[in-house]
């Protein structure tokens, strides 16, 4: 079995197979039984509330923290038992800042790649150009005390890509970070993977996930309540649906009739609004509808289409997750069993 | 993208064993960090610098004329005491930092790299023998201010310094093992004292021992921190090197053997 590991691994096709991770601290399941694959040349994206275990689940798999039970593979090399080698692969950027604060922001980079194993002029070099790359060159002789929060969170991704690792993990890269600052975050872990890197990173942001991961994994309560694209995770939740307002409003009634006679579905009338919404499973269907709305003389005062929003399928997933302990998607468990 | 990816695993040379080279040049790089970090905040020396200058003066006038007569005959008795004490002493410092260190976020990063697991340890540990140097040549400054010229010679003086620094590294280490079991940093600082106090002072540093009750010269002839003080008193008052000198790096060097393997090991575990 290791040897088919080692093959597969060596096609860069799984940078993480995660089985059954679980830590517990107390009595507290802290991850409880997490699945993950993520696949060389990707953004995986790990969406969850405080306290979900997110970093827990990360420390795990960048050999800071021990699984208490399950297993899980970094290009195939076990996380427990060849932890050397692993850290060879990865870079960490952790949710709270990894530099030195005590030090200037060169000496920091200087430091870590005399410890990666660069000569004192080569260490120089890479700081400088790191620095450069960061838009940090000015600031580098400064104590980083004297940083901004955006800085800070620059330096600290910097650090982790002295070596350039082909995976790396971002523990929440861009909370406390302004929005012009998250778009030269975003960009920048765009640019990463497009250099080959394959990136794993948490988020409290559900946009921050839909706008760069290519896969996401949902976890709540130290579990994987759901893992898809941003799409498939949209679509377990819902179709989107049609809004209506109507002029008249004692017309409501005949137009509802109608909603539900051409789509076919059943349609919810909002008294307070005038709104008629309705689910649309099939987009075509609606220039029925409004050629049915004026043939019986309905006159519209509004009319909107509803995508849902990774927001509804967090809440959706979330709440489900609490009364049903997670087994609502059937992707989840499909895409977990591969490779192991 | 896909061919990128196996490209940025192909590069790399993945080693499963770290060299002892490498070992050595992770702990100075870490030592190395440890030094900027004093230059960067030399207010953190005020102990090392204030405690040898008060404690020689205090301790000199206290007792000098109670114990040797007057203070000139007391000064190589309380010297070589006063500097194991302070030098000892400052070691426990080396823990406290330690614990608030691992407790910043650095400490993650340094985990998460392809070093020698004891690298942050023995660096760390490596740069507080600068304190220990600044203490011990205040020390002999202050001695030799209030008249006090060793009639070993400089020489022997070197040596001696040499020597209580190497000791007190290796002590440190059985405070950076508190400074990772335990919780806070101010802890590191209770349990630390707690164990020092009764060890600097129920030795041979300040009093003769023959003037103690016997259970307590039995303890304090077989206090480690006796031996030391001996040895150095040997090798400044009179530049020999006996008995004592070498008991006390045998003792330096298993306390080393003992601690420093537990302490990385509980260092990597409470990760
Ligand atoms: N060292 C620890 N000791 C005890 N409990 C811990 C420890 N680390 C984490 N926990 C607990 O484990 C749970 C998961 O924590 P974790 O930090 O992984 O969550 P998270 O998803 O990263 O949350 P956040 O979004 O707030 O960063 C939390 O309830 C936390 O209190
Ligand atoms: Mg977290």
């Amino acid at each position: 079995m290791g040897h088919i590991q080692r093959t597969v691994s060596d096609n860069g096709h799984w940078a993480i197979e995660a089985h059954g991770l679980v830590k517990v601290f107390g009595d507290k399941r802290a991850v409880d039984g997490v699945h993950l694959n993520v696949r060389a040349g990707t953004i995986y994206g790990v969406l969850g509330p405080n306290g979900a275990g997110k970093t827990t689940t990360v420390r795990m798999l960048a050999t800071l923290l021990r699984p208490d039970e399950g297993s899980a593979r970094i290009f195939g090399y076990d996380v427990v038992k060849e932890p050397q080698i692993v850290r060879q692969l990865i870079g960490v950027t952790g949710q709270y800042a990894s530099v030195d604060e005590s030090l200037s922001a060169i000496e920091n980079l200087v430091i870590f790649s005399r410890l990666l194993g660069l000569s004192r002029t080569e260490a120089r070099r890479k700081a400088a150009e790191l620095l450069e790359e960061f838009g940090l060159t000015e600031a580098a002789k400064r104590p980083l005390k004297h940083f901004s929060g955006g800085m800070r969170r620059r330096l600290d991704l910097a650090a982790s890509l002295i070596a350039q690792p082909p995976l790396i993990f971002l523990d929440e890269p861009t909370t406390g970070l302004d929005p012009r600052t998250r778009n030269q975050m975003w960009e920048t872990i765009r640019r990463l993977v497009k250099q080959g890197s394959t990136v794993l990173l948490t988020t409290q942001y559900l946009q921050e996930a839909d706008e760069l991961a290519d896969r996401i994994a949902v976890i709540d309560r130290g579990r994987v309540v759901a893992e898809g694209t941003a799409d498939e995770l949209k679509a377990s939740v819902g179709s989107s649906s049609l809004q209506l307002k109507i002029q008249q409003e004692t017309d409501i009634e005949k137009a509802c009739q109608t909603v539900e006679g051409v789509l076919k579905v059943r349609a919810n009338v909002s008294l307070e609004t005038g709104k008629i919404t309705a689910p649309m499973a099939d987009a075509d269907r609606v220039t029925d509808l409004l050629i049915a709305l004026r043939e019986a003389g309905i006159h519209l005062a509004e009319l909107s289409v509803q995508k849902p929003t990774l927001d509804e399928v967090f809440l959706t997933i979330i709440g489900h997750g609490v009364k049903e302990d997670g087994d609502i998607f059937a992707t989840s468990n499909e895409t977990t069993e591969v490779g192991i | 993208m896909r061919h990128s990816a196996s490209e940025l695993m192909a590069k790399r040379q993945l080693k499963s064993r770290l060299s002892f080279g490498q070992t050595v040049r992770n702990s100075l790089t870490m030592a190395y960090r440890g030094v900027l970090k004093i230059r960067r905040t030399p207010e953190q020396l005020f102990d090392v610098t204030l405690q040898p200058i008060i404690f020689t003066l205090m301790f000199t006038y206290i007792f000098g004329g109670a114990i040797a007569g007057n203070v000139q005959s007391y000064l190589p008795i309380i010297i070589p005491g006063i500097l194991v004490q302070t030098v000892i002493g400052t070691s426990i410092v080396t823990g406290v930092q330690l614990r608030e260190d691992m407790d910043k976020g650095v400490f993650d990063r340094f985990k998460s790299l392809p070093i020698a697991r004891i690298a942050p340890l023995a660096g760390a540990l490596l740069a507080d023998t600068i304190r220990y140097t600044i203490a011990t040549v205040l020390t002999f400054v202050m001695g030799y201010i209030m008249g006090y010229r060793p009639e070993g010679g400089l020489g022997s003086v070197v040596i001696a310094a040499v020597f209580v620094i190497v000791c007190s590294w290796a002590i440190s280490w059985i405070f950076a093992f508190f400074g990772v079991i335990a919780r806070t940093a101010s802890s590191v600082q209770g349990i630390s004292m707690l164990v020092l106090f009764p060890l600097t002072f129920l030795s041979n540093a300040f009093v003769p021992v023959k003037t103690m009750p016997d259970w307590l010269q039995w303890f304090a002839k077989i206090n480690p921190i006796s031996h030391i003080i001996t040895a150095v008193r040997n090798l400044i008052n009179a530049g020999t090197i006996g008995w004592d000198f070498a008991v006390s790096l045998i003792g330096a060097a298993v306390i080393v053997a003992i601690f420093a393997p537990i302490t990385v090991r509980v260092y990597m575990r409470r990760a």
